[in-house]
């Protein structure tokens, strides 16, 4: 443990800042396992949805209720964050930590784009369609799974939008670098997730 | 390079709330959970009370109702499993030659929020009602229509709760034997007892999010009126059996692995052999953990899944036995032609392999899908899993228990009283639990709060009620002994036992905070016992000697497990109707439920914002701290 803090010793941040202490590149291992573990937590989701997606209970059925347009701007939106997350990694490498700042809040900004139209989505089912979470099997699955991954999310949008203050206040140090990365793996797993619901939520709900 | 960065050290109580020193949770974990044993054993013994005569009217059948719940589910993952963690906890970062566990933060974080889901269960019983529905759960037995009282609500919450700490838990040891090992201990070179405990982490991990999601639903279905297993809603009620399943086999490969472990480290100790067979009982564990995944419809074989699943499910199960059976037949050659010593930790690792290889028989008998339609819900289920669990997992325990107590408290255990403990343990627990197979066969139902007389039920319930006795004075001499030995001072030998083969017996007992003053080369399987062999009193140093980097104490994992805690009670009650307008309120609009996730996100928050940047332990220190040289 005693290449701890590295970042004392000659000013220089390593190539790799996220992996240069102990402490980072355990967070990254933990955090690969961490997101195995949210895979099974997703995929018991996805199951207990692909169970009941046909429940209606004479309730408004997935046809009846998704628009294409808005969930496909939904997902270019988080692709386009996972693609800025991305380039704010990059810029992390490279050691250039204005432009990672930049990305950051592209990537947040874009996450909030994503749950604004979400938020709006479950609004219009629940004001307009009659559709709220005890109308029927397929309802409480729909707004259990989709509001899961929204959580996940606003999560990450709160988390980033910390991270950004962090870097702003203590710099690129090997201490924030992890912090960085894991985020972005975050990112880009829910933005996976976010893939297979639109494939298995609204495209599967379109075509019966 | 040492940079003396001023940290506050605590003392007290305070130091036990801020620990993230491995042995300190360890400690935290074992007291925990026996006191959660101790609670669930006596419910244990309320319920073999009730059954001791047939037609017997101590308890009411909601009370029997309640008993048989809590004894399941405070057992299972209050009981034993804490005491698993105990125990990984105290010796894995010893066995792997580390300092610490990868993130000493989140082991905090880990046994507390266990603790406070534990009580937030454990409250059910002053506040309006315990769990009522079996330790499974089941829907619609456990919705809102048939269990309206807030029992099942403190089971879902208290479980999620706890199952998140078992989650951080396993992920933690993971990461920690990923990359924490000393240099030269290879995978190949790992203890027994470190391998089943990571393939056990890398089921916690793989198992526990599906019953966190199970959780959700049955929240979901009882507080906020969704449809997931409502008939009525267009919901599955085989929908939870799949879920809970799906987590609760992997679950009993989770308590069994590291009983397995900790014989394979107890049998070649006392036997002063190595372990026979290391490699085909490190593919062993791993294969089981693997088919215990395609498993769980063994448990539904009666819901009507059909002959196919049924076939499939009953050859997989099945397949389990090759495994197992070979790790029985390494622990026999093991002792074979080995100076076997019979002290109170090797009779519970000796005890333990008959006893577990009948719970294990049975388990096959069960497997096979036609004769599990006449045991299905009759004591002999009850009979096979208390021998898998009790005669397997238990002893497992008490055999490790005995086996490091000197390490973990510098201390050793009487072996007169041990053995008082294993005979009185080991007796009561075959009269109890043996006739109970006879029972099932003969039709006596699990869960029945009574029986009527002259079905032939009568006699073999009274033994097995005077077995649960004796079985229970089994732990009292387990505790005289644990309070005999803290009346001696401290300061056993580093191997009390003189035969001890791997790393934690190179080091002080109990180690000093830092474990290691100079971490250990590794030169072979049984690192130490390699070294012994070639005349060597202590291991080569890996490292010069310097100053030892150390994490902080923090109140943060404390404080976030309050949150949790708070915001639970908040969501359970979130629709319940007060007396006082106040009180409805608060909860009704949702503000205990937010303020507890408040407390818990602020404090994750200051974590993320202040960089811990731990201190050091200076060489002029080690003295001071009690290490023994030599």
């Amino acid at each position: 443990m005693a290449n701890v803090h590295t970042e004392h010793g000659n000013g220089q941040l390593p190539q790799y800042p996220e992996k240069a202490t102990l402490e980072g590149r355990n967070k990254i291992l933990a955090f690969w396992l961490f997101l195995g573990g949210e895979a099974v937590l997703f995929g018991t989701l996805f199951a207990t949805f692909l169970t009941l997606r046909n429940q209606t209970n004479e309730g408004p059925t997935a046809a009846e209720l998704f628009s294409l347009p808005l969930t496909a701007a939904a997902t270019f939106i988080l692709l386009v964050s996972s693609l800025t997350s991305v380039f704010a990694i990059q810029a992390l490498h490279r050691h250039k930590v204005k432009e990672l700042i930049t990305w950051l809040i592209v990537t947040v900004l874009l996450g909030i784009g994503f749950l604004a139209l979400e938020i709006y989505e479950f609004y219009e089912y629940m004001h307009l369609e009659n559709f709220g979470m005890t109308t029927s099997a397929f309802s409480s699955a729909f707004y259990t799974l989709v509001g899961f991954h929204g959580a996940h999310v606003a999560f990450g949008v709160l988390w980033i939008g910390v991270l950004i203050g962090q870097l702003y206040k203590k710099g690129l140090t090997v201490v924030t670098a992890p912090k960085i990365y894991v985020s972005a793996m975050y990112w880009h797993f829910i933005d996976v997730v976010w893939v297979f619901i639109f494939t298995v939520v609204y495209l599967l709900g379109k075509v019966g | 390079m040492a940079h003396a960065h001023s940290v506050k050290r605590y003392k007290g109580l305070m130091d036990w709330l801020t620990t993230v020193d491995h042995k300190k949770i360890a400690i935290l974990y074992l007291l925990s959970g026996g006191l959660f044993f101790a609670i669930g054993g006596f419910e244990a013994i309320l319920i073999r009370l009730q059954l001791i005569k047939p037609m017997n009217d101590m308890l009411e059948a909601q009370t029997f109702n309640e008993l048989i719940t809590m004894h399941g589910t405070t057992m299972i993952f209050l009981g034993v499993m804490p005491i698993v963690f105990a125990l990984m906890n105290a010796i894995i970062p010893l066995q792997i030659g580390a300092r610490d566990v990868a993130f000493p933060f989140l082991n905090s974080l880990g046994f507390w929020t266990f603790l406070f889901g534990g009580i937030l269960l454990n409250l059910s019983w002053v506040m309006g009602g315990a769990p009522d529905a079996g330790w499974t759960s089941y829907t619609p037995l456990s919705s809102t229509m048939y269990s309206p009282s807030h029992g099942v609500d403190f089971y879902t919450v208290g479980l999620q709760i706890a199952g998140l700490g078992t989650l951080i838990g396993g992920l933690n040891f993971l990461a920690t034997i990923i990359t924490m090992r000393a240099p030269g201990m290879s995978y190949m070179r790992m203890p027994m007892f470190t391998w089943a405990s990571f393939v056990t982490s890398a089921m916690i991990l793989f198992a526990f999010p599906a019953i966190t999601v199970g959780l959700v639903l049955l929240t979901f279905d009882r507080v906020l009126g969704a449809n997931f297993f409502n008939v009525d809603g267009g919901g599955n009620p085989v929908l939870w059996q799949h879920i809970f399943w799906i987590f609760g086999h992997p679950e009993v490969y989770i308590l069994i692995l590291p009983a397995f472990g900790i014989i394979s480290e107890v049998i070649p100790t006392f036997a002063r052999k190595r372990l026979f067979g290391y490699s085909s009982m490190v593919f062993a564990t791993i294969l089981i953990a693997f088919l215990g995944f395609m498993v769980w419809a063994h448990h539904m074989f009666t819901t009507g899944l059909g002959p196919v699943a049924n076939a499939l499910f009953s050859i997989s199960t099945m397949l389990i036995a090759v495994p197992t059976g070979i790790k029985i037949f390494n622990w026999l050659f093991t002792m074979w032609g080995g100076q076997v010593k019979f002290n109170t930790a090797n009779l519970f690792a000796v005890g333990f392999i008959p006893t577990f290889t009948m719970g294990g028989v049975t388990g096959v008998m069960l497997a096979s899908a036609p004769a599990d339609f006449q045991f299905h819900d009759t004591y002999f289920v009850v009979a096979h899993f208390h021998y898998v669990i009790v005669g397997g997992m238990v002893f497992g325990l008490l055999s490790g228990l005995h086996y490091w107590w000197p390490k973990m408290f510098g201390r050793v255990l009487n072996e007169t009283l041990g053995k008082w403990t294993f005979w009185t343990f080991a007796i009561g627990f075959h009269m109890t639990f043996f006739v109970q197979h006879f029972l099932g066969l003969m039709g006596m139902q699990r869960r029945v709060f009574t029986y009527l007389p002259n079905q032939g039920f009568d006699t073999m319930n009274l033994v097995s009620t005077v077995g649960a006795f004796l079985m229970g004075v089994g732990i009292i001499f387990f505790t005289i002994n644990i309070i005999k030995s803290f009346m001696q001072p401290k300061g056993c030998a580093n191997d009390p036992w003189e035969d001890g083969r791997t790393l934690e017996w190179t080091i002080p007992s109990p180690p000093p905070e830092y474990n290691f003053k100079q971490i250990p080369l590794v030169r072979g399987l049984d690192a130490y016992w390699k070294e012994k062999a070639a005349g060597n009193t202590e291991m080569t140093p890996a490292e010069p000697i310097g100053p030892i980097h150390m994490p902080s104490p923090t109140i943060i994992p404390f404080v976030m497990s309050v949150g949790i805690f708070i915001a639970g009670l908040g969501l359970m009650f979130s629709g319940e109707e007060f007396s006082s307008s106040f009180m409805s309120f608060i909860f009704n609009n949702w503000i205990v439920c937010g303020l507890g996730l408040l407390i818990t996100f602020g404090s994750m928050l200051m974590r993320s914002l202040f960089d811990d940047h731990g201190w050091h332990i200076e060489p002029e220190e080690f003295e001071e701290e009690g290490y023994k040289h030599g």
